[in-house]
């Protein structure tokens, strides 16, 4: 029911015919396929997407660290990049909140931020109220989970149109694994300077998705998935994530590939 | 309101929120208290949530208790100034106390003055700010613990785990031994009812022979000179009207402007916190005892605590922390709280709450593995009823932390504590990397060609974990090579 917290009520723009799509630097060098497989989604629906050769990362890593003024110029480099006023699609609820809340506050002397912002659409969430999609299941009949990500909820609103896209799914039946609401324990650098704190997060996170009994499990946010993926191999289970983008595409295209990556 | 930064003296909380780390590593092996914790926040947050079937109530006032909070820090030192007046028209006798030391002293010397030595303590986290049964001990007062769960801590020679239940660390069978140890003629059971009502037994033998009752409040009304103060066991009650004098203490930021702004404070107070929609017992004191009245103290007393407090007030982002009506529904639903417990903080808040206020307290510089200790998941933020913005606020002492601290300190205690000369040369490489797109692409393009060198060991990132998976190829390269998707617009 978060839908009602005012972060997630806005007016949604009429289909587009293009839009830009912002990678993130996570799937940039860790799960490229993930983006490849957003772009062909949309253009699967007619719709033209640009991407910006000089996007980098939106900048999270070094703001939620404390160093906003380092923060605050990589930001401005991104918006930069996006000059056209059509929506920036973006494969990741965490660096999609901090593209549409955080930079408002970041950047909020630089003219013209609020329009930004407003252009920002992380990919479940464009999808579900702007494309307003409707998916064909050629895939086999399996069971999967959603790990919802905590700032795609909380900021974003994803686990609802996570859930409302794998519902017109007819051959997926969604398993609600255990405390699906909470952290992973990624959280960016936390991972690092607090390690035994989040290693207890994510062996929660890793044993409730290994008890939902499920084939995979699928999240709008790389960032989790490659703290629960990390986890999960290196308990030598073969529980695997997979990028909505990615998993969508594959139960349209004819097909489970099996193996996620 | 004068406004200097907060320098505290040394207390044992400054030494123990310092060994934070360490004392993470220590409970989070405890499997006990892990088990406890866990089962404990579960039937905590269930509670809330049945509380709120409603999510649109829940959500207008949750709104209304934010304005209600946000209009009376706006108007702190006025409102401090007219509950003053009205509580010293009711009788009531006002002292303020900008450090823990002043406030203990206030209070000892009340007591010595009546050549009191027994006195008993409803629920008061204020007073465990102060350190005040220690305090008052070395002037030979004895100082009772009243409530049930501080009465189980003070047994136990140890402090609260949780704001609201104090005790929520020990479970049924850690009680029953610390009885049988301290109480003498306790008959061993593991019955919890029959727990509470041993503990209830030698509680209420106590009351009758007290001096001075000590209490906390959870709202002050300057309209009236009123005090409120929310509890379930009645010891609140016992302790503000049996014994002749009734000495109760708070923060500066706990005061209302009306009656009014009350009720709706309350509802959400108790139904975050415990999820009742209303406590077995709520005192609200105007007056002691007047010419011709049989019940109630001779002497009532308010100690204001500043500790701190002033030093968030003056910065309009920090002050939002003041909001707080110390629900706990924040440790209820963290990550994080749930899985370390409380005492690991080392401060007397402990939780999201905690991590936002004890700097203040105590200064950054003892508390700077606190903003850090959160995945930022925002479960507190999304609960916390008067909506104050936690993460922010996280994210705000981080920077506070990081600065580069100049020979005055700005904002507050101890900022630039957590500066490191390497780690912020690393954030400007990053920063430098992450504006320069030929460098970004050119080092990422470096990084998936030497994929197969990627060390198997990254730190402590691969002590749970596998190391990541770099690609042969990044998304840009993979982008460039297809032929329908414009590179560049």
């Amino acid at each position: 029911m978060a839908i009602l917290n005012s972060q997630h009520l806005r007016d949604y723009p009429a289909r587009p015919d293009k839009v830009y799509l912002y990678g993130t630097c996570l799937a940039d060098t860790l799960f490229p396929e993930s983006g490849m497989d957003a772009i062909t989604l949309l253009e699967q629906q007619g719709i033209e997407v640009l991407f910006p050769m000089g996007q980098t990362c939106c900048g999270q890593p070094a703001y939620n660290s404390g160093y906003e003024q380092e923060a605050r110029k990589v930001a401005l480099a991104q918006i930069k990049q996006f000059p056209l006023e059509i929506p920036i699609v973006i494969i990741s609820g965490s660096c999609g909140g901090m593209m549409r809340h955080h930079y408002a506050d970041l950047l909020r002397d630089e003219p013209g931020i609020e329009d930004f912002c407003n252009r920002i659409f992380e990919f479940t969430e464009f999808l579900v109220h702007v494309l307003k999609i409707k998916l064909q299941d050629k895939g086999a009949s399996e069971k999967v989970a959603l790990h919802t990500s905590c700032a795609a909820r909380r900021e974003m609103g994803v686990h609802i149109t996570g859930r409302a896209l794998l519902s017109q799914l007819e051959n997926v039946t969604l398993i609600t694994h255990e405390n699906e609401s909470e952290c992973c324990g990624f959280g960016g650098t936390f991972a690092v300077k607090h390690a035994d704190i989040s290693a207890a997060m994510v062996a929660d996170k890793t044993q409730s998705l290994l008890e939902a009994d499920v084939v995979r499990y699928v999240t709008a946010d790389n960032g989790c998935r490659m703290n629960i993926n990390g986890s999960l191999e290196y308990q030598k289970q073969s529980l695997r994530g997979e990028h909505i983008a990615s998993y969508l595409l594959s139960r349209v295209t004819g097909g489970t590939d099996g193996e996620p990556s | 309101m004068t406004v200097n930064i907060h320098h505290p003296a040394p207390s044992k909380h400054t030494a123990k929120a310092k060994n934070f780390r360490t004392s993470v590593e220590r409970d989070l092996a405890d499997e006990e208290l892990r088990e406890n914790f866990r089962g404990a926040m579960k039937f905590l947050s269930e509670r809330r949530k049945s509380a709120f079937p409603d999510e649109l109530e829940l959500q207008t006032l949750r709104e209304q208790c934010r304005l209600i909070k946000q209009r009376c820090l706006l108007k702190l030192p006025y409102l401090l100034e007219q509950l003053e007046d009205n509580l010293t028209r009711n009788g009531i006798q006002v002292h303020w106390a900008e450090t823990t030391e002043e406030a203990n002293s206030i209070i000892q010397r009340i007591i010595s003055k009546r050549e009191a030595t027994r006195v008993v303590k409803g629920k008061s986290m204020v007073s465990e700010e102060t350190e005040l049964n220690a305090y008052l001990e070395k002037f030979g007062i004895e100082c009772l613990e009243a409530d049930m769960g501080e009465y189980i801590v003070q047994l136990a020679k140890e402090e609260p785990s949780h704001i609201i239940v104090p005790a929520i660390h020990k479970n049924k069978y850690q009680v029953a031994d610390l009885f049988a140890k301290n109480i003498p003629g306790f008959e061993h059971t593991t019955d919890v009812d029959k727990l509470i009502n041993e503990g209830r037994r030698v509680l209420r033998d106590k009351f009758k022979h007290a001096d001075v009752g000590i209490t906390g409040v959870n709202f002050a009304v300057a309209e009236t000179g009123t005090l409120c103060l929310v509890e379930n066991e009645g010891n609140g009650q016992m302790c503000t009207a049996v014994p002749n004098v009734h000495i109760a203490m708070t923060g500066i930021e706990k005061v209302v402007e009306w009656l009014d702004d009350v009720p709706p404070l309350l509802s959400l107070l108790t139904r975050s916190a415990t999820g009742q929609a209303i406590t077995t017992y709520f005192n609200m004191i105007t007056k002691p005892r007047q010419p011709g009245e049989k019940d109630g103290p001779e002497e009532v007393h308010l100690v204001l605590l500043d500790n701190g407090r002033s030093q968030a007030f003056a910065d309009e982002e920090l002050r939002q922390t003041l909001q707080c009506i110390r629900c706990g529904a924040c440790m209820n639903h963290c990550p994080v709280y749930k899985r370390i417990g409380g005492h690991a903080y080392g401060t007397v808040y402990p939780g999201p709450i905690g991590k936002i206020i004890s700097p203040h307290m105590l200064g950054l510089d003892a508390t700077k593995d606190l903003p850090t200790a959160s995945s930022l998941c925002g479960a507190c933020g999304e609960v916390c009823p008067v909506k104050i913005p936690i993460p922010k606020l996280l994210l705000r002492l981080r920077q506070e932390s990081v600065k580069v601290a100049g020979p005055e300190e700005t904002v507050m205690g101890g900022e630039g504590a957590n500066r490191k000369t390497t780690e912020a040369l690393i954030w400007q490489g990053w920063s430098a990397m992450h504006r320069h797109p030929a460098l970004y692409r050119a080092s990422m393009w470096l990084a998936t060609r030497l994929h197969k060198f990627m060390p198997a060991k990254i730190g402590p990132w691969t002590s749970v974990r596998s190391a990541p998976h770099i690609a042969p190829k990044t998304l840009h390269e993979l982008v460039a090579q297809r032929k329908n998707t414009r590179a560049k617009p």
